[in-house]
């Protein structure tokens, strides 16, 4: 018998982000009481206007930011997943930064230590899942997301199958 | 101070030297920010009958007292001012974004552009540490190019900027300022002003923190803005935008076609919102803080113009659409792209296109100034071609980056009647000839041609009033308008969003005080906007215009609608226009001549600009008794 992931995390459907950037405005407010991007968990890229995308910590499995910290201040809890930074051993060094594929792990730019998503664990669900206007963000397993993206690509092939169907 | 972050940065360009002056608080009540404040700073930090191009001439670049908050548009929007080379008066444009919360961030409710840079620079703002940078290399290059390559030189993704793009480095009098690569201050001719300081772009960090007085009933005004902004007063803007008024200005035949030679278009279904959305629309995107998201993102995917990315809204795609005759959305976004490329108003850009097409029909322009160009209406490829002479400054594009009003009298040969602008300013695509209400707005809008002065079209094309008749009542309707609409570009929220201010001026006043902890009333807030519409009135008459120049263009004076149809044979006549003015002037409290009354000024606390009246009263009788 094999465990299902429980461990959610919060991801942006492409799809539907339109890069507003209110994530970030509310992350920012609710842990640090005021609206400022370099201190939101969650940060959007936007490219060449048509890709925008929210990203934040999508608490891996083996996760690199705490494999390189030289001073053991990252350590991920084994119930939740979540990266938890001891802050008074991080000295800002950045290995983490440096070794997190994505961009979600980030140096506070007034007390020079890493902070990370930590899914509002003091509100009990994540501000911006909640107040996201597009509702592009979601507090999903990695089991559910692989469940969507299949059922989306069938979805799409059912549709092209459709359409060549009538005609031969 | 919350909202406001208290400062002012002048930046002498001459020089390189700059310094920060505390905002000042009674400023702050007074004008609220964005255009309001800009108008008012404008207003103090230049002298009568400055000409726009000279370093004398100061560009304001300003934010709002919600610019950096979460509000939802306000958050994000900024301002610029200054004196237009277009209409000689206020010249103003806002755009939205990601710039105007930064710039906040940065600790600035304004900036202000003084002299002229001996070469072409920019300036980069990082926080507290201003500087004048070489943009030798940014020469030539587009807006967007200008953004990836300051920040690829800074090395910050995140650096917000500003720029203008070639037209303005040429001082094309229709020339914009753009921001995140699609947004424009399109109107007014600011770029050039731009231009004109050697000033190629304005690049933006900012790492403050955004506070507001009262943050827990913020938040609930919030959340309760993002609830209706999911209802139907935004509903247009985010399903198919804009260009749904194509199919609607057609039906009542108010939209402009052909450089004004009908009301209506054979060719509206294919340029339709309708078509627009179901072909070309790649995506829908938003800007920083909106829970509405409008910008409807179009891309080519075939034919001549493949490869065209573009954002496209109604009055654009009219103007380099129906207002030539072209009938191609592909065209339409073709030149819009252009427009974005070189940095031009791109309503002023199909105006004049529309323009020189009328000229080509005839026969003022020919095959001599036009080599190469088969300028007849509805000829796409002309379209196209036209717009990037103008971008471009080329062969007879020279001479039509002017502007329509300059191009119609250096052309000369009748082209000047052929030329529809008010005030220098090219006409936006609402059919002035069949809608009054409208048509007054227009004639009274202190930045010349502009349906976002008041939006009295509003009244006439949903039928609250006839719109073919002029009566007395008009003039309030369209002051109550303009005052609403001062306070939102002044705030800064974005216009799309005006329909979720259900209370209007006590939901702004709410707004505001909630924001900054001023304790506001409704009243205020009216107040402000009538006070901020007061203090461009002033400014226009001190630089000498007035009730000659609230007029319209010559077709709508002079062309009947042709089109069988509702509105065929509709056109205003000056007996009407007077009417209307004096209509207007009475519910402002302004004289014949249009220039407000002493007691209206001190009504408003404008006591300190009331020299402005009395010197050109006293003047006025001084040439009655000569």
């Amino acid at each position: 018998m094999v465990k299902i992931h429980e461990r959610k995390f919060v991801s942006a459907d492409p799809e539907k982000c339109v890069g507003c950037q209110v994530c970030e405005y509310i992350c920012s407010l609710t842990k640090e009481g005021a609206f400022n991007p370099l201190k939101s968990r969650i940060r959007v890229v936007r490219i060449n206007q048509l890709i925008n995308l929210a990203v934040t910590c999508r608490l891996c499995e083996d996760p690199p930011c705490v494999a390189a910290c030289p001073r053991d201040a990252l350590t991920q809890s084994e119930e939740t997943g979540l990266i938890m930074v001891d802050e008074d051993k991080c000295n800002g060094c950045g290995w983490c930064i440096e070794a997190c594929d994505y961009g979600a792990i980030m140096l506070h730019p007034e007390k020079k230590v890493v902070f990370v998503c930590d899914l509002c664990q003091e509100q009990g669900e994540p501000q911006c899942v909640k107040w996201c206007p597009e509702e592009a963000l979601d507090l999903i397993t990695s089991d559910v997301l692989a469940q969507k993206a299949r059922i989306t690509a069938v979805k799409k092939l059912f549709q092209e199958a459709m359409k060549v169907a009538p005609t031969t | 101070m919350h909202g406001y972050a208290g400062r002012i940065l002048h930046i002498d360009l001459t020089t390189g030297k700059t310094h920060v002056e505390p905002l000042n608080e009674k400023y702050a009540k007074k004008y609220i920010g964005g255009i309001g404040l800009g108008i008012r700073l404008l207003l103090d930090n230049s002298k009568p009958g400055t000409d726009p191009f000279s370093p004398e001439n100061p560009l304001i670049l300003t934010t709002g007292p919600i610019s950096g908050t979460m509000w939802p548009t306000g958050g994000n929007g900024h301002a610029f001012v200054s004196k237009s080379p277009q209409s000689f008066g206020v010249g103003e444009s806002k755009s939205h974004g990601s710039f105007g919360t930064e710039l906040k961030r940065a600790g600035y409710d304004a900036v202000i552009f003084e002299g002229k840079a001996e070469k072409l620079g920019y300036v980069w703002i990082d926080d507290d540490s201003v500087q004048l940078l070489d943009a030798s290399h940014l020469m030539g290059k587009s807006p967007a190019e200008t953004e990836d390559a300051i920040r690829e030189d800074l090395g910050d993704y995140y650096i917000r900027v500003a720029a203008i793009g070639s037209a303005g480095e040429k001082l094309a009098r229709i020339a914009c300022i753009i921001n995140d690569k699609t947004r424009a201050a399109g109107r007014t001719g600011m770029g050039a002003v731009m231009g004109s300081k050697n000033l190629k772009a304005v690049a933006v960090r900012g790492t403050r923190d955004i506070t507001v007085a009262k943050p827990e009933e913020f938040m609930e005004f919030v959340k309760e803005f993002h609830e209706r902004m999911k209802g139907p007063a935004t509903q247009k803007y985010r399903t198919l935008g804009t260009p749904l008024n194509v199919l609607v200005h057609n039906s009542v035949a108010c939209m402009p076609t052909r450089n004004y030679n009908n009301a209506s278009f054979e060719g509206a279904e294919k340029v339709s919102g309708e078509t627009m959305n179901e072909r070309f629309v790649a995506r829908i995107i938003g800007c920083s803080s909106c829970a509405m998201r409008c910008e409807h993102m179009c891309v080519v995917q075939e034919g001549p113009y493949k490869g065209t990315m573009t954002r496209m809204e109604y009055e654009t795609l009219w103007a380099m659409g129906p207002y030539c005759g072209v009938d191609r959305l592909d065209a339409i976004m073709k030149g819009m792209d252009l427009c974005n490329y070189y940095g031009i108003d791109a309503i002023a850009a199909g105006v004049i296109a529309g323009f020189a097409m009328d000229c080509y029909e005839n026969k003022i322009l020919t095959e001599k100034e036009l080599p190469g160009i088969d300028a007849r209406f509805g000829n796409h490829e002309a379209m196209v071609q036209l717009v990037e002479k103008i971008g471009k400054r080329e062969g007879v594009g020279n001479i039509l980056a002017e502007g329509v009003k300059v191009a119609g009298e250096k052309i000369g040969k009748g082209a000047e009647k052929l030329a529809q602008h008010i005030k220098g300013v090219e006409v936006t695509g609402y059919d002035l000839r069949c809608l009054k209400t409208a048509a007054l707005g227009f004639a009274v809008s202190f930045r010349g041609a502009d349906h976002n002065r008041h939006g009295a079209y509003g009244f006439d094309v949903k039928g609250k009033v006839n719109r073919l008749i002029v009566e007395k009542g008009r003039g309030k309707m369209v002051k109550d308008m303009e005052d609403q609409y001062t306070i939102i570009d002044s705030l800064i929220v974005c216009k799309f969003s005006r329909g979720t201010y259900y209370k209007e001026f006590e939901d702004m006043a709410k707004l505001y005080s909630l924001v900054t902890g001023f304790d506001v009333t409704a009243e205020d807030m009216r107040r402000a906007g009538e006070r901020i519409n007061n203090v461009a009135r002033l400014f226009n008459i001190r630089e000498g215009l007035g009730r000659k120049d609230d007029t319209l263009p010559y077709k709508v004076m002079h062309l009947p609608v042709p089109d069988e149809g509702p509105s065929k044979g509709a056109y205003v006549t000056q007996k009407e226009l007077d009417f209307l003015l004096d209509d207007y002037y009475g519910s402002r409290g302004w004289n014949k001549d249009g220039i407000p009354s002493i007691e209206k000024l001190k009504e408003l606390n404008m006591d300190n600009l009331i020299h402005i009246v009395e010197s050109k009263t006293g003047k006025a009788k001084k040439a009655e008794e000569d």
